[in-house]
């Protein structure tokens, strides 16, 4: 028999006996709901996951260091790649390369040095960090107290919330930490703090001690350039933030607890750990980075930028790897709900196979007639089969409907919640259209595999037996 | 089908083959420790465009007989051959299309489907032959028109007559244009005018379509006024089988409805 002809049987046949079929339809339907239901909410949570993820800034970020660098020895991510002697110096020509690659939104230094800063004539030893100006929009600097750097040269500076209880005397209580950032930022905003560091200047002296650790490093430039001095020096800065971070928790440039201009702190050419080792550099006019920060346009783009970078003689490290983890759990949160939400459909299931084995006992005669005019066995089997497809087609489509609409009162509700307790309306929520298509798919699928029984069951009735009794 | 121009050779030509023919048919019941012989050796042949009754006591095995000419039932010793077939050796698949295309069948009880319209259940058969959707309609109407039932198409079953529902079953039996009419008691539901009506029209295929036609009663009436030949069963046994001269006569004469 030829599928429109089937079809058109199937529904016929399905509209004989409404009710029956209809409350079969729903148990499908209500299964694919809570289906759609399941997985929708575990999508919206990931989805959610993910937009907090990207907005701290640590997905799309691609930290570059020289493979010269003693310290990357041993690294995963080195294996496989050139041989030291072959890499390259990682300087500022090479940092306007890579910030030229595509997708590359920026690429600066990484500037970290730990250093002494007096606020009211009080010495406190910190590690300070460069920020570049893109930093603003980064979710970790959103809620700052006060306000941004005015210019990527301003004598300014951001403090983490510890450094600024550290600042004002007070001891944070262990445990539970509730201390109200803006409380701490009125009486810092505005302040000022002198910061002593060391600056690294061009000097014709001859070669340090340290030197020989230079010379172990295959490739190492001349050393008579290699010379330089260390000049004490001061800088006021003035307070404008106090950041909310938790340091712990933080990665790559945010690790640390005062916070300068990118711009202003390069200028300042102070003496990094790292110096020891590029020593030679410390003389000519182009500075070298141990490390530069690397953020891409988009995350699905860090592992090609991360692998052009990496044939241009560096060493990577993104944090792909532990959003692909995140993924990983999603998934396994996924296979949770979808299997509770499929549950619900295998009941449904189980009403097909009832109706239907229903329907044969009720239409046996008719099954016997069909074949005495000449149905084949895969005849009958087909209706059948097209029937159980029809009922999980049509349940599917109202069940990812219902489906959807239960979503959306959630969503409603939780917001309405969330609104209650002063918490901004999240979006939890979402039905990709390839879960609909899934959920349809799922829905005829099973309910083909729940007509197999009965349509079998039908195919091989005896006809004879079948028109014997009235 | 070339049901029309194959009919109208068996006159002739083909006569000498027989349509179908039964040897040493058997079909045994197990019921536990019993063993029902519904039709125990049966031989008989029947030539094609021929007009046979099966007569014989309820429970004889008429209808047994009947159904394994029809291929819905197998054998269990001996063969059937229709149109030079041995229906005991094809495929279930393979029974199905000659069913479809080779037999028509009426039973006592119509057998219509209560869910269809006439024109429905008329179609029905052409559906699982495949034919076209265009050519479905047309045929379905000329069928029901033959059986003059054109006012009727879009009613159920259920609100027809006996005798329309059994015009109606007609008309699906010959929608594929098979070569053999298998009739089961076809006016046992009915009233006798209504009866005759029937049996007339049963007559006109045989004699018109040229169609082989058995046809199971208990009325030896009935058989005596339409069948060319009667064959009596009984306790699933081949007990007689008589040319019945007085229909012979009529057909030789070529009136054919010279019976009341
Ligand atoms: N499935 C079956 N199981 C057991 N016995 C059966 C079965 N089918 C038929 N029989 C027996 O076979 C015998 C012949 O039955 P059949 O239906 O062929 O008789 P019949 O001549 O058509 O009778 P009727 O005139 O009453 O229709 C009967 O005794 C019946 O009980
Ligand atoms: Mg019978």
């Amino acid at each position: 028999m030829k599928l429109p002809d089937l079809a058109e049987l199937a529904v016929r046949n399905l509209r004989e006996s409404l009710l029956r079929n209809s409350l079969t339809t729903v148990g499908i339907s209500v299964g694919v709901a809570s289906l759609v239901a399941m997985l929708s909410l575990g999508i919206g949570l990931q989805q959610l996951a993910s937009r907090r993820l990207m907005k701290s800034g640590l997905f799309d970020t691609v930290l570059v260091t020289s493979r010269r660098d003693l310290r990357n020895f041993g690294r995963e991510e080195e294996r496989g790649g050139p041989a030291p002697a072959e890499s390259r110096t990682l300087d500022e020509p090479t940092r306007i390369e890579i910030e030229h690659l595509p997708n590359v939104l920026e690429a600066y230094p990484d500037i970290r040095f730990i250093t002494e800063l007096r606020y009211e004539d009080k010495p406190h030893l910190t590690t300070i960090a460069a920020l570049p100006a893109s930093a603003k929009s980064n979710d970790a600097f959103e809620t700052v107290q006060g306000q941004f750097f005015s210019s990527d040269m301003a004598p300014e500076a951001i403090l983490q919330k510890t450094f600024a209880e550290e600042l004002l005397g007070r001891t944070p209580k262990p445990g539970v930490d509730e201390t109200n950032v803006a409380e701490l930022a009125a009486p810092l905003l505005g302040k000022e703090l002198t910061m002593r560091y060391a600056q690294r200047e061009a000097a014709q002296s001859a070669p340090s001690a340290t030197a020989h650790d230079n010379a172990a490093a295959p490739g190492a430039e001349s050393l008579a350039d290699a010379a330089y001095s260390v000049v004490s020096r001061e800088l006021k800065l003035k307070i404008v933030g106090v950041a909310d971070l938790d340091p712990e928790s933080m990665r790559g440039p945010t690790r640390a607890r005062v916070f300068l201009p990118l711009k202003l702190a390069e200028s300042l050419h102070v003496m990094q750990p790292t110096d020891l080792r590029e020593i030679s550099r410390a003389a000519t006019d182009q500075p070298v980075y141990s490390s530069v920060s690397v953020r891409v346009n988009d995350p699905n783009q860090v592992r090609k930028v991360e692998d052009t970078i990496k044939k241009m003689g560096f060493n990577t490290f993104s944090i792909l790897d532990a959003s692909r983890s995140i993924q990983q759990f999603f998934k396994v949160l996924y296979a949770f709900l979808g299997i509770f939400g499929s549950l619900a459909l295998v009941v449904a299931s189980i009403g097909i196979v009832n109706t239907l084995v229903m329907a044969i006992l009720e239409r046996r005669r008719e099954i016997g007639i069909m074949k005495a005019i000449g149905a084949s066995d895969s005849d009958v089997k087909k209706l059948f089969f097209a029937e159980a497809g029809a009922m999980g087609l049509l349940g599917g489509v109202v069940g990812v409907a219902l489906g959807w609409t239960i979503g959306q009162a959630i969503n409603l509700g939780t917001n309405v919640y969330l609104k209650s307790q002063s918490f901004p309306p999240e979006h939890f929520w979402s039905v990709p259209w390839w879960l609909v298509a899934f959920a349809i798919l799922f829905s005829f699928g099973v309910s083909l595999i729940s007509g197999l029984y009965p349509a079998a069951r039908a195919a091989r009735l005896d006809p004879v037996q079948a028109l014997r009794y009235e | 089908m070339s049901s029309t121009d194959r009919s109208a050779r068996t006159s002739t030509a083909m006569i000498a083959t027989p349509a179908i023919h039964a040897e040493q048919l058997c079909r045994h019941y197990r019921m536990g420790e019993t063993l029902i012989r519904a039709v125990d050796g049966v031989t008989l042949s029947v030539k094609a465009g021929e007009f046979v009754a099966l007569l014989g006591s309820s429970g004889s095995g008429k209808s047994s007989v009947l159904n394994l000419i029809a291929g819905l039932d197998r054998p269990t010793s001996g063969s059937v051959i229709v149109q030079e077939r041995d229906l005991a050796q094809l495929s279930r698949e393979e029974l199905a299309r000659y069913r479809l295309h080779t037999v028509g069948m009426v039973f006592q009880s119509f057998n219509l489907i209560a869910s269809m319209t006439l024109a429905e259940n008329v179609e029905l058969p052409m559906r699982f032959a495949e034919v076209e959707r265009g050519k479905r309609d047309s045929l379905a109407r000329e069928a029901l028109t033959r059986v003059g039932l054109q006012g009727r198409m879009n009613h159920r079953p259920s609100e027809l007559s006996g005798g329309e529902q059994q015009r109606a079953a007609l008309a699906r039996a010959l929608i594929n244009r098979p070569q053999l009419l298998l009739a089961d008691e076809p006016t046992g539901n009915l009233d006798s005018h209504t009866g005759t009506e029937i049996m007339n029209m049963v007559r006109e295929f045989n004699q018109h379509l040229g169609m082989t036609v058995v046809m199971v009663t208990h009325e030896r009436a009935l058989a005596e006024r339409y069948a060319q030949r009667l064959i009596f069963l009984a306790d699933g046994k081949l007990v007689g089988d008589e040319s019945n001269s007085a229909v012979n006569a009529a057909d030789q004469a070529g009136v054919g409805g010279g019976r009341p």
